[in-house]
């Protein structure tokens, strides 16, 4: 602790020093490397110390090394005792930059280099005390992210300057967080008092907080932090409600997403399809390659990826009509074996032709991490955008079903095949391009589904239980039905899991959908009329 | 699954014929000496099991450059049993009778491993299994090159005890035998440690599970009860990237809720896009970090015969290097292949490892091995923070399961029993029912 302390105190000099002299000159080389060299030692506590001191220098490149040691970045040469930046730690060859004088070096290669390391505890640390140098900046949010990193950090000695820091601070939101942190740090030393300005706090750390003070000795403290905990516990009821509604809808949009293509197939052309799947593979792998293509704009290549997934999927789905389906037509058993050897040929075609290995998919920046609704209730952003993209998906399919005329022949062949061939309609065409259309969304839920999970030849295999589950509850032949049926049961299976346990819970849904199926085997929406009985 | 056989009819034939005694004897001393190669090369396990069969590869190739054998060349024979638990024995047993092979290095998961035994005991075999394992087995014919749960398990859980503080923990794995006993031992393990029943969760899920969202944020709400909280994590291939992605998104870091796994390498990591796992643990005998030169080595001719230069070597790669070290001078040792001579030579064998010190054979077929703990960097490597002082010795019956306390492992005579029990004095003391009802 009195490391901390001194390194916190170490750090606002530095602030105070960097802010009164700009333009410092850099001090003598020999001190930065004597200040480098304590670091260099196996022991964790002297690097501590060491970076104290490093603080304690108020060496204006202290910030820059910081960060190299937060990253693993700062290294040093086996032979030379040269300290050096690591600006890219891939491959063999490594680009660095002399630590001292910021000068590029080349190329080194791992072999000569060995890392300065720091382990969890330096790093809170280190997180911390940069912190505090952050609240000094003029950017809003990265203040607002460094008061919520303070919160259950606080330390006695850095209390005075925070206090200023919230007497200065103009930000209301900033200044809430901040004396939050002081009130955690005030409840830990026992001070009743501090109970006030935690109660109604949804943070996790005023709550671990509270629930710390409430199992203390001292009586009045322990009661006041129960009753606080009480009106707290109320409000994250509500919360936990919400969450686990939107984990249901969340893991419903994945199941609609992966079985609206099926409806088409299945449920409008009647194909039983078991290489679903792995279309949704082939739409993953694109969004793969895609990311390939255009190195360094994950985002791009995801936008790009949803139309080049469809015509990916698509284009392989008229391949599997045409050289396979089309020759069964009528015979449902031979297509589900014909389709599941389909599927088989297809995942052994990715694993020879890219690698068995997964592959990385890259999230973008802007679907990473979380929305914060209160402080309680965070809403990740992935599953956000997965849930807006199922629901626009499904809008454009019923679009393409009830407004135009390919979904009018659709419907049209689907009802009556001779007397749609008698008014007109090249019944062969519609069938090659209602199955490219399944195809083709499951292409787009394999684009979706890389935000997800694994990019493997496997990725399909997970899926197609669920979507024929999922078609079938919800009626054959029926959209509505299918993103009904995928929400309901997503929603099910999420509140089932906390008490019963994932593998249980994933039990319970199937037995509940059997007895369902039984009681109406039509599903949730049976087709009427004469379609239902060809 | 449907099988698909790699083996080519003609070798097939070669095999049958060489069988009838069609060569002759003077064909058959020179007649290389065979390895079987028993990973899977396709379906789920591919993934972690395809680079075990190319390091085995890479390992005879080196070994027919500077020679071969006992003057002889080694013949890989690789075949495939595609992910599928029976046709693992089916393959062992065309290896073994068909190929006639002198040892087979392969298997990952524990219930393939347990498909081949009878197998391999029956045809007395030679099997070397390089994956940390739940322990609980010892067989005459089997060589356990990977960790026991004393050699990872126990070690990792001592480092967030002792050196994180950790004070709940939540034991998350996949549903089958290793987590399961896995997590069985730490439990007991924890409550012999004065941890109460509260503060501890276990949790299973089926494999290949997607979605953790439920799970991460039950996680999240235990871990903010005012305690120290960390996860100790059995959770098997695939499903670890959509875990970490959600305890990424959910915003939990290492530094509040550290999780520790016991089944993410370098391999696993090189799938995933590691800035939200930075700090989290792993908890191996070998890390691709380790700076030695001898592991410089290795990956240079790692990278070499992949041609790859983003490959990445792991742990269960270094177990099958020592695996083939110790059979290669064992065979040395015994001047022959033959099957009991290189059971007897190996037990006491004691090679260079990858991590500066030395794997030796011990009587119960299990190796003595370095527990490293390290965090994940943003390279998808890991940064080792922490390692036992010396090696240590793989028990192959824990100490902290009822049943299984009292029993011991020495193959070497007179002894010569897998589960002895040192309080009956008899050898076939059973496991405990507990482990029984785990497989």
């Amino acid at each position: 602790m009195r490391m901390i302390r001194s390194l916190v105190q170490g750090l606002l000099c530095l602030v105070v020093v960097a802010l009164a002299a700009p333009a410092a000159v850099a001090a003598p080389d020999d001190d930065g490397q004597a200040l480098l060299e304590a670091l260099d030692t196996r022991s964790y506590a002297d690097k501590g110390e060491a970076i104290e001191a490093l603080v304690a220098s108020g060496d204006e490149r202290t910030r820059r090394w910081l960060d190299a040691l937060l990253d693993g970045k700062l290294q040093r040469h086996q032979d030379t005792g040269r300290f050096v930046v690591v600006l890219e730690n891939r491959g063999r060859q490594w680009p660095v930059a002399d630590a001292l004088s910021g000068e590029r070096l080349g190329e080194m290669s791992r072999r000569e280099l060995d890392r300065i390391g720091i382990n969890n505890a330096l790093r809170g640390q280190l997180h911390s005390t940069l912190a505090v140098l952050d609240l000094r900046v003029d950017d809003v949010r990265a203040r607002r992210e460094a008061a919520r990193e303070l919160l259950g950090n606080v330390e006695a000695a850095m209390l005075a300057p925070l206090q200023q820091r919230v007497a200065d601070e103009a930000d209301g939101e900033v200044r809430r967080l901040l004396e939050q942190a002081i009130a955690i740090h005030r409840l830990g030393q026992g001070d009743a008092a501090a109970v006030e300005g935690l109660a109604g706090s949804l943070n996790p750390e005023a709550r671990a907080a509270l629930r710390a003070a409430a199992r203390s000795d001292d009586v009045a403290l322990a009661e006041a932090a129960s009753g606080a905990l009480a009106g707290i516990e109320q409000k994250l009821k509500l919360n936990r409600g919400v969450e686990t509604l939107y984990f249901g809808l969340s893991l419903g949009s994945v199941l609609v997403l992966a079985a609206i293509g099926l409806a088409i197939t299945f449920g409008v052309m009647g194909v039983i399809n078991m290489a679903h799947g792995e279309l949704m593979m082939l739409g993953a792998y694109t969004a793969w390659g895609m990311q390939q293509l255009l190195p360094g704009q994950p985002g791009l290549a995801l936008i790009l990826s949803i139309p080049a997934g469809f015509l990916v999927a698509a284009l392989a789905g008229i391949a599997i009509e045409r050289s396979v389906i089309q020759f069964l037509k009528g015979r449902p058993l031979e297509t589900l074996l014909a389709t599941f050897g389909v599927s088989l040929i297809l995942q052994q075609l990715v694993r020879t032709l890219i690698s068995p290995l997964n592959r990385s998919v890259v999230s973008p920046e802007w679907m990473s991490g979380s929305l914060m609704i209160n402080e309680g209730l965070s809403l990740t952003l992935n599953r956000l955008f997965v849930l807006g993209f199922a629901l626009l998906v499904f809008a454009g399919l019923m679009l393409v079903m009830r407004r135009t005329r390919l979904g009018l022949e659709v419907r049209a062949v689907t009802q009556s095949r001779a007397m749609a061939r008698a008014m007109g309609i090249r019944a062969t065409r519609v069938d090659i391009l209602t199955f490219a259309l399944g195809s083709g969304v499951a292409g787009l839920a394999g684009v979706a589904l890389s935000q997800l999970t694994n990019v493997g030849p496997n990725l399909g295999q997970n899926y197609i239980i669920d979507s024929f589950m999922v078609v079938v509850f919800g009626g054959v032949g029926n959209l509505w039905g299918t993103l009904v049926a995928g929400l309901s049961l997503g929603v099910i299976n999420q509140v089932l899991e906390p008490w019963a346990g994932a593998v249980l819970a994933k039990i319970l849904v199937l037995v509940f959908i059997i007895l369902f199926i039984q009681k109406r085997p039509r599903g949730l929406f049976p087709q009427k009329g004469r379609a239902a009985e060809g | 699954m449907i099988p698909i056989p790699t083996v080519h009819p003609t070798r097939w034939l070669a095999a049958s014929l060489i069988g009838l005694g069609l060569s002759s004897p003077a064909i058959a001393q020179e007649d290389p000496i065979k390895v079987g190669i028993l990973h899977s090369l396709s379906g789920t396990m591919a993934i972690s099991e395809s680079t075990l069969k190319d390091t085995l590869l890479m390992l005879i190739e080196r070994q027919n450059a500077e020679g071969g054998l006992l003057g002889r060349q080694i013949e890989p024979v690789v075949v495939d049993p595609a992910s599928d638990w029976p046709l693992f024995a089916e393959k062992a047993r065309e290896l073994l009778a068909q190929e006639e092979v002198d040892v087979i290095f392969g298997n990952w998961t524990s219930v393939s491993r347990k498909s081949v035994l009878p197998v391999v005991e029956e045809l007395n075999g030679l099997l070397f299994y390089p994956v940390q394992y739940e322990g609980e087995e010892s067989s005459e014919n089997v060589f356990y090159t990977g960790a026991a749960p004393n050699q990872q398990a126990i070690p990792a859980v001592d480092y967030l005890m002792n050196e994180v503080g950790a004070e709940r923990w939540v034991l998350a794995g996949t549903d089958y035998v290793y987590p399961r006993t896995t997590n069985k031992i730490l439990e007991a393990y924890l409550k012999a440690h004065g941890v109460a029943d509260e503060d501890i969760m276990v949790n299973y899920t089926p494999f290949g599970h997607s979605d953790w969202q439920n799970i991460v944020s039950d996680i999240k709400r235990f871990g903010s009860q005012g305690k120290k909280t960390a996860v100790v994590s059995t959770i098997n291939g695939d499903a670890n990237v959509p875990f970490y992605r959600e305890l990424g998104n959910q915003g939990i870091d290492a530094a509040d809720i550290p999780v520790v796994a016991f089944s993410v390498g370098e391999q696993e990591l090189s799938g995933i896009d590691t800035a939200p796992l930075v700090g989290h643990l792993a908890a191996w005998n070998y890390f691709m970090s380790v700076d030695t030169d001898a592991n410089y080595d290795f990956i240079d001719s790692w990278i070499e015969y992949t041609g790859d230069e983003m490959a990445v070597t792991n742990d269960p790669m270094e177990a099958h290097y020592l695996g083939f070290t110790m059979w290669k001078e064992a065979v040395r040792k015994a001047g022959t292949t033959d099957v009991d001579a290189v059971k007897d030579a190996i037990i006491g064998v004691s090679v260079p490892n990858l991590s500066g010190g030395h794997a030796a054979m011990m009587p119960n077929h299990h190796i003595t091995k370095p527990v490293l703990i390290g965090e994940i960097q943003d390279n998808g490597q890991f940064s080792i923070v922490w390692e036992t002082p010396s090696t240590v010795a793989g028990d192959a019956w824990s100490d902290y399961l009822p049943g299984s306390r009292d029993l011991i492992s020495d193959w070497r005579a007179p002894l010569e029993c897998g589960n002895y029990n040192v309080v009956e004095g008899r050898c076939g003391g059973g496991a405990s029912e507990d482990v029984a009802t785990a497989e």
